[in-house]
């Protein structure tokens, strides 16, 4: 038999909390192998184009479930990639927040106090910047003065943009062409890079086993990086520490996977599965009512017609944002473009009867495209997706040769979670259907379930060993030496995009992190300096 | 195959004896817009599905006939022959959540909307060149001549709301 190669830390994932784990110790001198499942691409390879096999599907992962479905980076930068770089903090009741087990679920060790310097610092690293008015979207605005038409506040959100550099061509989702975008290819990867770290991409983990010398196995296949359904070898590497970021929807299932040859896992792996209580709203805009109501205009006679014009997320409602009002009852709603194909077939007509998320009157509606103002809600969800038993490889049964999946998640939203949404629901329609501006319409759960870019929790944080998978310190309970640092980690739904929440929290871990892999030999210290500031083209392979 | 993804997107008929189009639309709908091309691209992963999922569809479509004592047209496969409504009302309890079958026609679905409204099996700026139904119906905006998109005017360049009273100096809820 061959001996395995070793190094100090394998890092699984290289999304947000793979990315930080690799910066900060490879930075203070330990050997670290980030295993990739996805393509490792940059600027130029990111393509303005539907066609499958561009980098659309390159980069992505859905993965449909029962009553969930999860979407996904697939990719080196993960869901930095593909995610539209909204970068808010949690509000303070969300780290307070009691959600199904009936006491704060949260850590005592953490808060929003607590969190605020280590957001302070991933703020600085991405650059996280607010924004000014003048550069809010079409969409933006129009939801800004419908809110402030009805009374509400409106605020332009924190990104992750280089202003300068935005087309406002509204392909984010697909990568940045034109590296506006600071993902994670942009700081703490080639940080990761400058100190020695080895990235592969196209190696995806499949399970972890123990070596003789108490130290971890950690098992991949090597995957086709045109049909990702074909495998095209497979190996293993040895390590002293294990970092698992493979992101909400996949590490519990790994570890699931390990159990039989790791020993039982907590009762929490797989379990307290969150999408960020999120939940999505179309509206058609009446254009004239827009232009009477709103007295917004172009400049060249049009009020809006502008969807398919912008970046994501620029503006979001915070006012249902109150830590006095109970929980369940607390949301964001943020103004998003969503673009065709998945999405589209979500959202639904307003029909007299019948389907309406095919047919007739969605053909009406699809002709009014470019009228349409997609709401992004997020609200406390009650944390009640449940994994099934692992498919046999990655975490889901492939079924195109890119991006689309079957997964064993099941989320059968409860009653707190439901009223939560229908809140929502009807605040957007309170908004928005004011004096006849729009017409809204909930995009259907009936074809794909609820739907999730935001998946948390599944392996989560706790001081309760009975709810959570980590302890505070982000170590998988009862497997010393095998960290979680990604969404996964991450307890309750937020009611804001999780990123910036995600990375704090990996800051945050890393102390502690790096304190273990001393214990366990390997020679690292904590206190590099943060990666520099973004660099101006992405770290690719080549 | 192309009745499904016509009652996913309807579009008008090719000829006035088209059958596999119902008619039930005015312009392209799923099938002009390329659903069979799509479906037969090997990327999607269902090509391979495609002729047991048509046999089952026509199986639904007899059995659904056979309740509701529908008399259909033998010259056509039994899905074709069914009425729009009737192609409608099966493909929505096909989908229904449930459903033993659902996934499969439910991605039967997704791909054919994909075909019309993202031409998933074609460039964008050459479905764009071409005419391509779904996209130039939607008003899918014509990419610059690098074949890339930008949109230079963008904003109404002015303060539009107040913001939230608690937001911190980070610009985030307090
Ligand atoms: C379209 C979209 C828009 C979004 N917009 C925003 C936004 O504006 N603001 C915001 O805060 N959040 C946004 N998000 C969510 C955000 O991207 C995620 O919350 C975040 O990326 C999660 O970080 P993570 O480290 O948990 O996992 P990820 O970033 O998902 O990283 C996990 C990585 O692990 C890899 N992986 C998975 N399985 C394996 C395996 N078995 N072996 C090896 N590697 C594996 C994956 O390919 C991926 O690269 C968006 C997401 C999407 C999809």
């Amino acid at each position: 038999m061959t001996s395995s190669p070793r190094t100090d830390v394998v890092v699984v994932g290289s999304g947000f909390g793979g990315a930080i784990a690799a910066y900060h110790l490879a930075a203070g001198g330990a050997k670290v192998e980030v295993l990739e499942r996805g393509p490792w691409l940059r600027g130029t390879d990111f393509d303005h184009d539907y066609l499958l096999g561009k980098s659309y599907t390159r980069v992505f992962d859905f993965v449909a479930g029962d009553g969930m479905s999860l979407l996904g980076g697939n990719c080196v930068g993960g869901g930095s990639v593909v995610y539209f770089a909204a970068l808010p903090r949690a509000p303070r009741f969300a780290f307070e927040r009691h959600g199904s087990i009936g006491r704060r679920m949260w850590p005592a060790a953490i808060s929003r106090d607590t969190l605020d310097p280590w957001y302070d610092r991933v703020s600085r690293v991405i650059p996280v910047r607010t924004q000014d008015w003048s550069e809010v979207t079409y969409s933006g605005g129009l939801w800004a003065a419908a809110c402030d038409h009805a009374g509400r506040t409106a605020n332009p959100v924190p990104v992750g943009i280089d202003a300068a550099k935005c087309t406002n061509c509204n392909w984010m989702m697909a990568g940045c062409r034109f590296d506006a975008k600071r993902s994670l290819l942009m700081n703490y990867l080639p940080g990761a890079l400058a100190h020695g770290a080895t990235i592969r991409p196209l190696h995806e983990v499949q399970k972890i086993t123990r070596t003789d010398d108490g130290g971890y196995r950690v098992h991949y296949n090597e995957v086709d990086e045109v049909d990702y359904r074909v495998h095209t070898g497979g190996g293993t590497i040895d390590a002293k520490i294990v970092v698992l970021a493979a992101g909400a929807g996949a590490t519990p299932i790994i570890l699931r996977r390990s159990e039989p040859e790791l020993g039982a896992m907590p009762e929490a792996v797989g379990r307290y599965f969150s999408g960020n209580g999120e939940r999505l709203n179309t509206a058609v805009i009446n254009e004239d009512r827009v232009r009477e109501v709103l007295g917004l205009d172009r400049g060249d006679g049009i009020a809006y017609a502008a969807n398919q014009i912008g970046k994501g997320p620029v503006v979001a409602s915070w006012d249902r944002l109150d830590e006095n009002l109970p929980e369940y009852s607390r949301f964001s709603l943020e103004q998003l473009y969503f673009p065709p194909g998945l999405g589209t077939i979500l959202a639904q007509a307003a029909t007299a009867g019948g389907p309406a998320w095919f047919g007739v009157e969605k053909k009406e509606m699809l002709s009014r495209w470019r009228s349409w103002l997609t709401i992004f809600q997020m609200t406390e969800d009650d944390n009640e997706g449940v994994f099934g038993p692992p498919p046999p490889t990655g975490n889901a049964y492939r079924i195109s040769q890119q991006m689309l999946g079957r997964g064993p998640l099941r989320y059968d939203p409860t009653p707190n979670t439901l009223r939560g949404w229908a809140a929502a629901d009807a605040e957007v329609r309170d908004i928005l259907e004011r004096d006849g501006l729009a017409t809204v319409l909930p995009w259907t759960n009936d074809v794909v379930g609820a739907y999730t870019v935001h998946p948390l929790s599944s392996c989560r944080i706790g001081d309760d060993p009975a709810t959570s998978a980590l302890d505070d310190r982000h170590e998988l309970r009862g497997h010393p030496g095998i960290f979680v640092t990604d969404g996964a980690a991450v307890p309750g739904a937020l009611t804001v995009n999780p990123a910036l929440t995600i990375a704090a929290l990996a800051e945050r871990a890393m102390p502690g992190i790096v304190a273990a892999a001393r214990a366990r030999g390997v020679d690292v210290r904590y206190g590099a300096p943060l990666p520099d500031d973004a660099a101006s083209s992405p770290v690719t392979a080549r | 195959m192309e009745a499904f993804a016509d009652t996913i997107i309807p579009g008008q008929k090719r000829s006035p004896d088209d059958r596999a189009i119902a008619g039930a639309a005015e312009g392209g709908g799923a099938v002009a817009a390329g659903a069979l091309e799509l479906l037969r691209t090997p990327a999607t992963g269902i090509t391979a599905g495609l002729g047991p999922l048509a046999a089952a569809l026509n199986a639904h479509a007899e059995t659904y006939a056979a309740e509701r004592g529908l008399d259909l047209d033998t010259d056509v496969p039994a899905f074709v022959a069914l009425p729009f409504e009737h192609r409608s009302a099966l493909v929505a309890a096909l989908t229904t959540p449930g459903h033993p079958e659902k996934d499969g026609w439910v991605l039967l679905a997704l791909f054919s909307n994909m075909a019309y409204d993202s031409a998933a099996h074609m460039s964008t700026a050459d479905a764009l060149d071409q005419g391509h139904p779904g996209l130039l119906s939607m008003g899918f905006a014509k990419p610059d001549g690098d074949g890339l998109w930008r949109f230079p005017r963008y904003s109404y360049g002015r303060v539009l709301a107040r913001p939230h009273p608690s937001t911190t100096a980070s610009g985030s809820p307090r």
